[in-house]
């Protein structure tokens, strides 16, 4: 194109790295007050640069947690975030492609009716239903457990769509290439099908566990213990309501904890976390 | 525009050549199913005859009384005050967040230096879970410690968020919007890139200036991804404010910042009216329906990547 394009290129510049600091600011501040003393931050004297508590801070709410209201080290927290996610990631990718799978390479009775009962799950979030279906996880007796936590979360009408989707351009010449070798719905499941999904999965894993780490009503619900936690359940408990007593720099570095993985599963794998998200939300 | 091409079978729900086997089927769709009845169906239909019940007030029996529950929750100023708020925030949170992201994004759509590393820089917020959002704001503006509070009251801005029901809104909104910047910067960022460069390369030519070409080209053409993402915001300000809410203020001061799933919550942990709280989750459900309604019927294949 033809005008001005310096300044106009200046100002895109200026503008993009305005937005980049509203958005990292409030993440900065965090890593810095997990670093300084809770006394200075309590003052509301906290300075913008990293003070010299790091380790000793990171020590303590990794293996230790706060002194008083959380009794339980961040790491068991992250430990049972991390079980909780695999679970609803793995889970659904699982349990979804197997559906898609009969949907699109069987015949059989009811066929459509399954595939709708899955696909209206979509309008049936966790908030609508959380009371209810609290009480049926607490008559299977499955409170404060990782089942508990992920079962109830674990249908996914998009996985199911998005497989079923991804399965109708395979080419049909594929299965008859397969059925001419002898194989069955098992080894074409397995051998044909399966290696053709990977990139498909993988980019659904990156969403879903991001989606599943940051799950926060359900756990909230099913956790009483405090050794089932999860960390987005341990942060809130940390911030106390009398608050003289909050311990900011645990609290700030729990924060930062609580964010690392799924940043980290963002930045390092973005070309499957951005194909994901726009596969997903079709 | 704004739409893949067709896949090979658009319509067809199957394939033309299948396995034939009786029981395989079921057996491969039996866990899903058995997810699906037993955590949302069975849930939902409780939530749904629950309330349309009265319970006497020792639990001990239990009447049909048709669209009593309904009658009192709508009755309830509180209840009208959560509608009213809840639709305000979406509004707010919606507006605010698209029209920063979309700036962002036209900007990341030009051809500069780094632009891979602006959306890098920009997307990660994504993977940040509400609740931590919410400490992460509690702490930024905190009247007493927060180093944005101690800026604003040195500009003499009375800021109390705590007792301040107002503040306390705007303090929800600026948090629930700041974590959907990255969201909505990258579906903008997407449409933007789908837009065929000959089409605004044409309206320069015609003598276009760049911000009438913004207007009259590339934000008419932007315009299926803004109502994509338009319903893509007001079901995250329903919903996933949730965790947000919790941590910055719980519904408070005074309920200034309870939306309809927060006073599910709340109201639920306080326990005793099952009926009122299943007329609640039944409206929200209700309200779900009709958005992704919306969604399917007038959103639909979004945007070209």
């Amino acid at each position: 194109m033809v005008e001005d394009e310096g300044i106009q290129r200046y100002i895109a510049h200026a503008i993009l790295w305005i937005g980049i600091a509203i958005v990292a600011f409030p993440v900065y501040l965090a890593f810095i007050a997990s670093t300084q003393d809770n006394a200075v931050i309590a003052n509301g004297q906290m300075s913008l640069l990293p003070g010299g508590h790091f380790l000793e801070t990171y020590y303590q709410t990794i293996f230790v947690g706060t002194s008083g209201s959380t009794r339980e080290p961040v790491g068991m927290m992250m430990f049972n975030s991390l079980v909780m996610s695999l679970l609803i990631a793995i889970g659904k990718i699982a349990i979804s492609i197997i559906s898609a799978y009969a949907v699109v390479y069987f015949r059989f009775p009811f066929r459509m009716t399954i595939f709708w009962l899955i696909f209206i799950t979509l309008m049936l979030p966790v908030e609508v239903r959380i009371y209810p279906t609290y009480k049926i996880v607490a008559q299977l007796h499955l409170l404060d457990s990782y089942a508990g936590l992920s079962l109830p979360l674990i249908a996914s009408a998009t996985a199911t769509l998005l497989f079923r989707q991804f399965f109708m351009t395979v080419p049909d010449e594929l299965l008859e290439a397969s059925r001419i070798d002898g194989a069955g719905p098992f080894r074409f499941f397995w051998d044909t099908l399966l290696p053709l999904s990977r990139t498909n999965m993988a980019a659904l894993f990156v969403i879903l566990f991001i989606l599943g780490w940051n799950q926060y009503l359900w756990p909230l619900l099913v956790t009483t213990r405090d050794d089932m936690q999860t960390i987005q359940i341990g942060i809130r408990k940390m911030i106390t309501t009398t608050d003289a007593l909050t311990e900011w720099p645990i609290v700030m570095a729990t924060a930062v904890l609580a964010m690392l993985p799924p940043i980290f599963v963002v930045v390092a794998m973005q070309k499957l976390f951005v194909r994901g998200l726009v596969e997903t939300e079709k | 525009m704004g739409r893949p091409a067709a896949s090979p079978h658009p319509r067809l729900m199957q394939k033309q050549s299948v396995f034939r086997s009786k029981l395989l089927p079921y057996a491969l769709v039996a866990p899903q199913l058995a997810v699906v009845l037993i955590f949302f169906y069975w849930p939902a239909a409780q939530a749904v005859i629950q309330s349309f019940l009265l319970q006497d007030a020792f639990g001990l029996s239990t009447s049909f009384v048709w669209f009593d529950n309904y009658r009192d929750l709508l009755s309830q100023p509180d209840y009208f005050a959560a509608i009213a708020r809840t639709f305000f925030f979406s509004f707010a949170i919606a507006c605010s967040s698209l029209s920063l992201a979309l700036l962002l994004a036209v900007m990341a759509d030009k051809p500069l230096r780094g632009g891979t590393i602006y959306r890098t820089l920009l997307i990660w917020p994504y993977a940040i879970a509400p609740p931590v959002v919410g400490v992460l704001w509690v702490f930024m503006l905190h009247p007493s410690l927060g180093i944005v509070a101690r800026g604003l009251r040195n500009a003499g801005v009375d800021w109390n968020p705590l007792l301040d029901g107002n503040q306390a809104a705007l303090l929800i909104i600026l948090a629930a919007a700041w974590k959907q910047i990255s969201y909505n910067f990258l579906f903008f960022l997407a449409g933007l890139q789908s837009i065929p460069r000959s089409v605004i390369e044409a309206a320069a030519i015609d003598g276009a200036r760049p911000m009438r070409r913004f207007w009259t080209v590339i934000f008419p053409m932007l315009s299926p991804t803004i109502f994509f993402l338009l319903v893509i915001n007001i079901v995250y300000a329903f919903f996933d404010t949730f965790g947000i809410i919790d941590t910055m203020t719980r519904g408070g001061p005074a309920k200034a910042t309870e939306t309809l799933v927060y006073k599910v919550y709340s109201d639920g942990l306080l326990g005793g009216n099952l009926g009122g709280s299943a007329a609640q989750s039944v409206i929200l459900m209700a309200i779900v329906i009709v958005l992704t309604a919306i969604q399917f019927r007038f959103v639909e294949r979004k945007v070209n990547y």
